[in-house]
């Protein structure tokens, strides 16, 4: 990993109150209040650590990282099983350890946080007030923020399944945080609903830990996680996928006694009446999903995508409003950290580039919205993300000669197809695919030199074939 | 000679391979995008691997320990490995790659901790 270069640097004399020393937790340094920081990096996860460490790397000596759990690592705390790491670190590791790898590089640079700490809100002109029940309520002035709040699950609320609200209901994650993290079996006799990879994960997690899991239903005709995890969590130990089904109706009092379950039709999604069927369990685990958490940007007025859910961002990852930065899941929701990561020093670099910019007043209205052009979503092409190409901003320093990334999901299962990438009409790239399915994001890098046109007006991506299930 | 489709769980490409297995042995692999998946195929075929993470319970602590294979062992063992791995004593403090169980069921392959726990 190339951000692990050791830093000497001493911290620059003008760092107000966040003299950035031995890596470490800072609350207990908190006085005077902290006001002023170049940075602030909202969520500890993945995302926000390797956001952090390439703001560093770049010469960033003014920042904080703000984490509303006890301790940094996000979401990969409670994902103890392996497949962490293969493309950053050629190893296969476990959440913790792939967590642990970079919560050492933020503590070797000494970049300060704050754990147990929630940003409570986010203003337009980034101011962040955040509150701990240790130092309270405190407002700090941000030169710039990277949001990196990660994503939650979809609750049962959302859901609309009738039947009774008994006890052994629950999502998937918090089933994965009470065994993990906290010691507690949620059930004996688990059906899983929706096979995203928490679902598959948690299906052979509870099989591990000495539970019988009878089925994993998906409503669509498609598993939407990813293969190896069907392979591997599901055929390893007889688990049987169903796909085309859902959950009808709940059975039980205090605590859940049973489920309904039926086959859908797999163009309509209505239900099956005559294939219904119950079965007898102790739990129902839900994994239908995953938003991205962004009340806070909502809040700053930063513009979100409907498509992703998450923040509409050029390729540098800058939201609409100026020198607010978004990576990881809260942007959208990605299939592995590899590729959180990846965004993440990305964007901790352009945050950087932005803050020199602004310094030296480059940064102006007009400099910004200077030529943004559409990423269209063309035909079976999904959340694509950057929604704009910001084409050529040399004067403030913004421009990078890196290949831009983009990703996507395609609306279906597409065999034998290719994508295909349009400056206006002209083809500038098209690339064969033996398979690309919904669970698996589809990454392109563009070649900057290919659009470098001021006459462009639109970017439009999509997908040649057809797709076998819509 | 019969032919075979696996899925290569070496990578999240999950490439789709298709094996063609003469005399006990892999004669030709195909479908691979690289070559852990050629490897990943005569493995399958002949001696299925898997990796096993699991969790400790530990006397006087909520948080379990979460440990891992430090690598892959045969898959027929997945669940004596879990057992042992249940009964295995763990003092206080673990650090993250501490070995726990050394050489699991005569398999050359240690059980680590993968977190710290204090
Ligand atoms: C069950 C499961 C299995 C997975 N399996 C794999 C796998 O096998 N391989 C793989 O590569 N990836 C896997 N992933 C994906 C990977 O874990 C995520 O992509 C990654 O953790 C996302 O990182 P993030 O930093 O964006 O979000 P998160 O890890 O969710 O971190 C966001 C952080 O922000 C904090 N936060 C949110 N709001 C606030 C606020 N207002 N104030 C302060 N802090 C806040 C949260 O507490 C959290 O710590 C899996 C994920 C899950 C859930
Ligand atoms: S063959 Fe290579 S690229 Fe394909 S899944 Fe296996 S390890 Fe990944």
């Amino acid at each position: 990993m190339d951000e692990r270069k050791e830093t000497t640097q001493k911290p620059a004399a003008d760092t107000p109150c966040l003299a950035p020393g031995s890596g470490r937790d800072i609350e207990a340094e908190l006085q005077p209040p902290v006001d002023q920081v170049d940075l602030v990096v909202i969520g500890g996860g993945p995302a926000g650590l390797a956001a952090a460490v390439s703001a560093w790397d770049a010469g960033c000596r003014s920042l904080l990282i703000i984490e509303r759990d006890d301790r940094l690592g996000g979401i990969l705390n409670q994902c103890i099983h392996n497949g962490f790491g293969i493309f950053r670190f050629n190893e296969e590791l476990t959440g913790p350890e792939y967590a642990s790898r970079y919560i050492e590089e933020v503590k070797r640079r000494g970049i300060p946080y704050l754990c147990s700490t929630m940003a409570l809100e986010l203003t337009q002109d980034k101011r962040v007030i955040v509150v701990s029940p240790k130092i309270g309520l405190k407002q700090i002035q941000a030169g710039a923020v990277i949001l990196a709040m990660g994503c939650r699950e979809r609750p049962r609320g959302a859901l609309g399944i009738p039947g009774t609200r008994c006890a052994g209901i629950m999502t998937t994650g918090t089933a994965q945080r009470l065994s993990n993290l906290e010691g507690y079996m949620p059930g004996r006799r688990i059906v899983i609903l929706g096979s995203g990879d928490i679902g598959l994960i948690m299906a052979r997690r509870m099989t591990f830990e000495g539970a019988q899991v009878l089925a994993c239903l998906e409503i669509m005709p498609y598993s939407s996680g990813l293969t190896r995890n069907v392979v591997q969590c599901l055929q390893d130990f007889d688990i049987p996928l169903m796909l085309n089904h859902t959950v009808i109706d709940i059975h039980g009092k205090e605590r859940l006694e049973g489920v309904t379950i039926a086959g859908v039709n797999p163009d309509t999604r209505a239900v099956l009446p005559e294939t219904a069927r119950r079965i007898d369990c102790d739990t129902l685990l839900l994994s239908v999903g995953l938003i991205p958490e962004n009340e806070l940007s909502r809040q700053a007025g930063v513009t979100l995508a409907d498509s992703t859910r998450g923040p509409v961002v050029d390729q540098y990852l800058a939201t609409e409003i100026p020198g607010i930065y978004a990576c990881g899941n809260v942007l959208h929701v990605h299939d592995l950290v590899d590729e959180v990561s990846a965004e993440s020093h990305r964007a901790g670099q352009a945050a950087v580039r932005w803050l020199e910019a602004e310094k030296k007043g480059l940064i102006t209205r007009a400099v910004l919205k200077h030529h943004a052009v559409p990423v269209i979503e063309g035909k079976g092409v999904r959340g694509v993300v950057p929604q704009f190409i910001e084409i050529g901003q040399p004067d403030a320093g913004l421009d990078v000669k890196d290949k831009w990334r983009v990703g996507f999901r395609t609306d279906g299962v597409y065999k034998g197809g290719a994508v295909v990438v349009k400056a206006d009409q002209k083809q500038i790239l098209r690339q064969k695919k033996l398979i690309m399915t919904p669970g698996e994001m589809v990454l392109l890098d563009l070649d900057p030199a290919k659009l470098a046109d001021d006459a462009l007006k639109a970017l439009t991506i999509e997908i040649e074939g057809e797709a076998e299930h819509g | 000679m019969a032919d075979r489709e696996i899925i290569c769980i070496g990578c999240p490409m999950g490439c789709t391979l298709n094996v063609t297995v003469r005399d006990q042995q892999v004669a030709r692999v195909r479908g691979n995008v690289c070559s852990r998946g050629a490897q990943y195929a005569k493995d399958e075929v002949l001696n299925p691997k898997r990796m096993v993470t699991s969790l400790i319970a530990v006397q006087g602590r909520e948080e379990p320990l979460s440990v891992r294979t430090e690598k892959p062992i045969p898959k027929n063992l997945i669940f004596d490995c879990l057992r042992e791995i249940r009964k295995a004593p763990v003092t206080l403090p673990v650090a993250i790659g501490d070995v726990i169980v050394k050489n699991v069921l005569d398999t050359q392959v240690n059980i680590i901790a993968t977190r710290d726990l204090a």
